[in-house]
């Protein structure tokens, strides 16, 4: 049988510089629901369990079905999004904090940016000559496709970065996110062509040597991306290039 | 003619993001804003694909039938020209997408694979699995951030649009925003806007639509003199799940891929759409599927249950098929249900998915209908130097769009939205620049008062409370079946919210990153569009695409082929009518 109510407890945090605080909130149970549904009936009645007033949680959100990355946040423990966390499957009550890896904005929501950045140094897109109608792409293998899709659903939502002990908010590893983009676009015919500059972008600070080899990321990722695969192909990758530069081929 | 033009775009999904991939394209920088960072904007949930009539399969497909059954579909409503060029450049387009590395699903000869989709009996429609909106954005997303990168394009995300900057002449020349972190209100000025803000379902509450999608740019255009057209055509998509939260998407695509629809009837189960439309099955278009869905739940009283639900079903499909095709949805079914659609039937219901209309624009066409490229004219609002694409204009679809064709309008949009605005720079006399800087102070001290007297709100409401009243209300009385009535009775409850939002409290006095502020904003703006389709809808006494009235169950031409425009007053909408452009393709009956 399930409780007529929803315990929930939010890490609360005005702004980077002021002090976090916890605040606990009661409000009723209805069956389906999600983290993200909880924390919109707090906002239609921002009052906690013991009565006190205070501001609506501030929070990410977007697309509410897992496809934006939006809403990313670590719940009893565990980073994850939002909106397919079902109420019915967490323990109570549940605990919602902030990322810990990224600058924290307010409450609930953090700067992601350095992920977006780390897109832009590895060059993270395939160098087209430009949008007039030059005719159909490449043929594909699909069995290629099936990968490229594979890697190609990273939503950038920060996770695998939470997890990893190699990131932290000082560090400058660029994380396995921005690493599996480069086997991405590397395995893609007309991006395979520009694969060197990609893979010396990784090889300076910050980038995949700095990788501990912890494989925390491919079990946080929530779209079951092969993130250690991608890091161990990309190493491989990198290796074969530096040989080649070496050698002058 | 301006020596260096300064754009601006707002909005970073897919028509946003073309618009600004063509202005740079050209040398000319572009500052581009998004409510969220702009890889997380709501076209990642577009899901089924993108239509082009690339005739791969060899059944005789052409872009001529792809825009026939694109103005069928629209019950005749859509402009001609637009829509024909729209057909004409999809295989292009897709080719174009293909190149910037989208992986779509290949045939096994390594071609691109084309599924069915609804209203065609063709393969027509190119998919990378089922989330084909979020592989056409991250494509897009990233030739961008090589502009990005180049020095070509400005970034400003987590900023909201507040209004349009209008000189002495009405003539758009920058646009006011707000950064919702340090909440600092700045005017931007510029020689063309491009609105490319998306749909606006959130106002129906509960609906496919991203958060972000409550139409208040659109709305706050409307409010500065943009015509709002056709706003009472809301598309209602057939299936999507049921949630607390909102309606998640159930794709087409489910139904392309072999996907039933049936409710049980005397124990067995009974496919209502095959049996009625026995050549199209259950790829009737949008509108026809609700309708049915509704008369089955809602009249015979034989939804699932007893309740307003439908069995989709895959079930009979096998796994590894479903997997390789259908892959993103599945798994989203499965993660918000709990149940496995390989193995059950998905329960289903009709859900507020996409606005047919927005904020008129206009184009240019030649003496034969062909759409004439790089024209100024070309998606340009009635506010010269203000333009709009995507699902915020109105253009191409008419009373009801055709599944797979959002993503190839927003596209499309993009493509002529870019370089018209481009060339509208090149015939201005004089820059931005030399508009007097007191132009900008005003409009920017008016957004800055407007958000200070939202702080300043002290009643008892709650906006987050009103919005979920409002929904309610807008979904209840119009959206699939509309009763002038109930129609009536909503603009009265709409106009009794108005008078609640002004005595709400928005508890919170923060002067960062505070989101009462911004959503109580965005709440005025989602009432005084409302109030344009409900009103809209009261009006149109007739039946077509998705306007359905069973009081006037037919289409009537003679009176109502007439595209409505709504133009703002302190005491609610002004509505007109104007010719819809049907010089290519004579309106026959619609039948399925």
């Amino acid at each position: 049988m399930a409780a007529s109510t929803i315990e929930l407890k939010i890490k609360r945090q005005d702004g980077p510089d002021a002090p976090p605080r916890w605040e606990e909130f009661s409000i009723p149970y209805r069956p389906k629901m999600n983290v993200i549904s909880a924390l919109m009936e707090v906002r239609r009645l921002p009052v906690t369990k013991d009565g006190k007033r205070t501001t609506p949680p501030v929070w990410d959100a977007n697309c509410l079905e897992e496809v934006c990355g939006a809403c990313t946040m670590i719940i009893n423990g565990k980073v994850r999004q939002a909106c397919s966390a079902l109420i019915d499957q967490l323990t109570q009550p549940i605990a919602l904090e902030p990322m810990t890896k990224f600058p924290l904005v307010r409450d609930l929501t953090v700067d992601r940016q350095r992920m977006f950045d780390a897109l832009k140094r590895v060059h993270a897109w395939i160098p087209i000559d430009g949008t007039y109608n030059l005719g159909p792409g490449p043929r594909v293998d699909p069995n290629v496709q099936g990968v490229a899709y594979s890697l190609a659903r990273c939503m950038t939502c920060g996770c695998c970065l939470e997890v990893c002990p190699q990131v932290t908010p000082t560090s400058a590893f660029v994380g396995a996110a921005a690493i599996s983009q480069v086997r991405l676009f590397n395995l893609h015919p007309t991006g395979g062509m520009h694969a060197g500059e990609r893979l010396e972008a990784l090889m300076g600070e910050g980038g995949i040597v700095d990788c501990g080899n912890a494989q925390n990321c491919v079990h946080a990722c929530p779209k079951e991306i092969p993130l250690t695969e991608s890091i161990a192909a990309v190493g491989r990758q990198t290796t074969g290039h530096v040989l080649r530069r070496l050698f002058g081929r | 003619m301006v020596a260096q033009p300064k754009t601006v775009v707002v909005g970073g999904g897919l028509a946003g993001l073309m618009a600004v991939i063509k202005i740079a394209e050209a040398g000319i920088p572009c500052q581009l804003f998004s409510f969220v960072p702009v890889k997380r904007s709501h076209s990642v949930c577009a899901q089924g694909g993108i239509n082009a009539s690339v005739n791969t399969k060899g059944e005789g497909d052409s872009p001529q039938i792809h825009f026939y059954e694109t103005v069928k579909g629209g019950d005749f409503l859509a402009n001609q020209p637009p829509a024909k060029g729209m057909c004409e450049a999809a295989p292009g387009i897709v080719y174009l997408l293909d190149r910037m590395g989208v992986p779509f699903n290949r045939t096994p000869e390594g071609l691109l694979d084309f599924r069915g989709f609804g209203g065609t009996l063709f393969s027509r429609t190119a998919f990378a699995g089922a989330t084909t909106g979020q592989q056409l954005l991250y494509a897009l997303d990233e030739q961008v951030r090589r502009f990005e990168a180049e020095g070509l394009v400005e970034k400003f995300e987590y900023w909201e649009f507040l209004s349009v900057v209008r000189d002495g002449d009405g003539v758009c020349r920058g646009i006011v925003a707000q950064d919702l972190r340090t909440m600092e209100i700045r005017a931007f000025p510029a020689d063309a806007v491009c609105l490319a803000t998306g749909g606006n379902g959130v106002l129906f509450g509960k609906s496919t639509l991203s958060m972000v999608c409550t139409g208040s740019a659109a709305s706050a255009a409307y409010q500065q003199g943009a015509i709002y057209a056709n706003g009472e055509f809301i598309q209602v998509h057939p299936t999507a799940i049921p949630g607390e939260d909102k309606l998640r998407l159930m794709s087409e695509s489910a139904r392309a891929e072999g996907g039933r629809v049936w409710v049980p009837r005397d124990g067995k189960p009974w496919y209502f759409l095959e049996e009625k439309y026995p050549k199209y099955k259950n790829l009737v278009p949008r509108d026809i599927a609700t309708r049915e869905i509704y008369h089955v739940c809602r009249v015979l009283k034989l939804g699932v249950d007893g309740q307003d639900v439908v069995y989709l079903d895959l079930s009979h499909i096998p796994a590894e098929t479903l997997d390789r095709k259908l892959g993103g949805i599945l798994e989203i079914y499965e993660k918000f249900v709990g149940d496995d659609p390989r193995k059950v039937p998905m329960k289903v219901f009709p859900g507020v998915h996409y606005s047919m209309g927005g904020l008129w624009i206009d184009y240019e066409a030649d003496g034969s209908g062909a759409i004439v490229a790089g024209s100024p004219r070309n998606h340009q609002t009635n506010i010269p130097g203000l333009f709009a694409a995507g699902e915020v204009d109105y253009e191409y679809h008419g009373a009801n769009r055709l599944g797979a064709n959002s993503l190839l309008s927003c596209f499309y949009g993009g493509m002529l939205a870019g370089p018209a605005m481009v060339n509208y720079t090149k015939g201005l006399e004089r820059s931005c620049e030399a508009v007097a800087p007191s132009v900008f102070e005003a409009e920017r001290k008016r957004e800055a008062e407007a958000c200070n007297r939202i702080y300043a709100l002290g009643g008892t409401e709650n906006p987050f409370v009103i919005h979920k009243e409002l929904g309610e209300v807008m979904t209840d009385n119009v959206t699939v079946v509309r009763y002038n009535d109930k129609l009536q009775a909503t603009d009265n409850a709409i106009l009794a919210f108005m008078d609640r939002w002004k005595r709400i409290d928005i508890n919170d006095a923060a002067k960062w990153a505070n989101q009462a502020v911004s959503f109580t904003r965005q709440l005025w703006n989602m009432l005084e569009v409302a109030r344009v389709i409900t009103l809209g809808a009261l009006r149109r006494d007739e039946s077509r695409g998705a306007h359905y009235k069973p009081d006037f169950p037919e289409r009537n031409d003679a009176q109502w082929l007439k595209t409505t425009l709504a133009t703002w007053t302190p005491s609610g909408p002004e509505f007109r009518y104007a010719p819809v452009d049907i010089s290519l393709l004579k309106p026959e009956a619609r039948k399925y």
